[in-house]
């Protein structure tokens, strides 16, 4: 048996889930600790940063890191792993592509800022006071991380090595990251760098569903409609399913639960932006059977049946989308024709 | 904003059927239009991937102007419709980043239509002169 690998498991901007996950290999997680050794999780074990500052450079085998890049903390904690790591592996959709958080970047940091302290509805905060990055107590300097302007990915941020999305990532994605790793430990020998640990075709490719028209007549939504036919494709029956501009490897566990896929694997090989593609498809198959006889603006009226494309078509892809900041300046100011 | 020395960069994609025969028409008939539109042609406006358009305007264009037949007129039946839906979703987009739905334009010209076309580039080019220049360039 080769020696153990050293591994660390970081989350920067994340929910906790790709942890979960980790856990949900079940009684697997005991073949993972045959093949690796784990010296840094948060989440599980006690553990201090002072630590993995104390060891030498590239003295662990991997980092497997999950979660955006949003606050100067986690930046340094993202530069900190690739120092001490020979590999880091982009864990789940929000090191790989943003994920959830980087919604954020729908929306400029001030405006964040104000309503968590100052407009919900629950907040009583009279004096307007906000987190400083630097207080002043007892002769102390008290410090807090600041919040970037944007919500970055892991790759955007440091080099990384190996990519598995997911939201989080399925169990028999992260039991074909333990083979990669005792492979390594085995013969030294690793994938090619920039290898995306999941299938290489869209969703639809596996998806078991069945495409019976061309055309969707109209947009639905999950909540406001009654379950779906479980056996037809679900975009053609009005669900926005975004398995069109979508990564396989997920088994297609949302559609076998009757729910549109949300996109959370990522964009498939050859595709740089997820969203673009998926707008792209939609609105080819989007139309009505007398669509010839539709004017310009019943078009563009029909089109406004599309509920929140950002929010759709890159829900879990902001930080990697071409155009992934608000501008927030210009407004329309001539109206078109 | 409005800055008298700025001359915007335009993309114009423009289909082989209709618009780029108009277009034809506006050069063999002299028609004076501004020269800021630099014209591709494609086989159809079908062909326009959003990428096309959101690249142009993350590369420094001010503008982009798809131009293709008339609607029911497509060389393709349909091509024409499938474009101004993804255009439509586009600029709803864009304009939701805070970049003007007015920098993108989808015009239906005719292969018979050279002065339209004159017309249509002119007034765009004078619109993109008021907004300025392409806040995407700042960014960078």
């Amino acid at each position: 048996m080769a020696e153990k690998l050293k591994v660390a498991f970081h989350w920067l901007a994340s929910c906790g889930g790709c942890e979960v996950a980790v856990v949900d290999l079940d009684e697997k997680i005991l073949d993972v600790i045959k093949v690796l050794d784990i010296l840094f999780w948060p989440v599980a074990l006690d553990g201090k940063y002072e630590d993995i500052k104390a060891m030498p450079d590239k003295y662990l085998d991997i980092a497997i890191i999950n979660g955006a890049v949003r606050t100067t903390e986690q930046e340094e904690h993202a530069k900190l792993f690739r120092a001490k790591a020979k590999v880091v592996v982009s864990f789940g959709s929000c090191a790989c592509f943003g994920g959830v958080p980087a919604l954020a970047n729908l929306t400029t940091k001030e405006k964040i800022l104000q309503t968590a302290y100052e407009t919900t509805v629950s907040t009583d905060n009279p004096k307007k006071t906000r987190p400083q990055l630097e207080t002043k107590m007892n002769g102390r300097t008290l410090e807090l991380p600041d919040l970037y302007e944007s919500v970055k990915a892991l790759h955007q941020v440091i080099d990384v090595d190996y990519f598995l999305p997911g939201c989080p990532p399925m169990v028999p994605l992260i039991e074909k990251l333990v083979a990669v790793a005792a492979n390594f430990a085995e013969t030294g020998e690793l994938p090619p760098k920039g290898a995306v640990i999941a299938g290489e075709k869209t969703l639809c490719d596996e998806c078991p569903l069945e495409r019976k028209e061309k055309m969707v007549a109209g947009i639905e939504r999950p909540h406001t409609f009654a379950p779906p036919d479980p056996e037809r494709c679900l975009l053609e029956q009005g669900l926005i399913c975004m398995g069109p501009a979508t990564r396989d490897g997920c088994d297609s566990q949302c559609i076998k639960a009757n729910m549109p896929c949300r996109g959370c694997m990522g964009p498939p090989p050859k595709v740089d932006d997820q969203g673009l593609k998926m707008l792209s498809a939609l609105a080819s198959i989007m139309g009505v059977e007398n669509e010839t006889e539709m004017s310009r603006q019943d078009l563009e009226e029909f089109m406004k049946t599309v509920p929140d494309p950002w929010g759709t078509f890159y829900r879990f892809g902001m930080s990697t989308a071409t155009l992934n900041k608000s501008l927030e300046g210009e407004k329309r100011e001539t109206e078109e024709k | 904003m409005a800055n008298d020395s700025f001359e915007p960069e335009i993309v114009g994609i423009l289909c082989n059927w209709c618009t780029y025969a108009g277009a034809d028409l506006a050069g063999t008939s002299r028609l004076e239009y501004p020269p800021n539109i630099k014209s591709i042609r494609v086989m159809c406006t079908g062909r326009v991937d959003p990428m096309f358009v959101v690249k142009s305007l993350k590369e420094g264009a001010d503008g982009v102007f798809i131009s293709g037949c008339h609607l029911g007129d497509c060389h393709y039946q349909s091509g024409n419709y499938k474009s101004v839906r993804r255009i439509v979703l586009l600029t709803r987009m864009l304009e939701e980043m805070g970049i003007s739905a007015d920098r993108v334009a989808f015009e239906h010209i005719s292969a018979s239509e050279g002065q339209k076309f004159a017309d249509r580039v002119t007034e765009f080019t004078n619109r993109l002169k008021e907004l300025g220049p392409n806040p995407l360039k700042e960014v960078e």
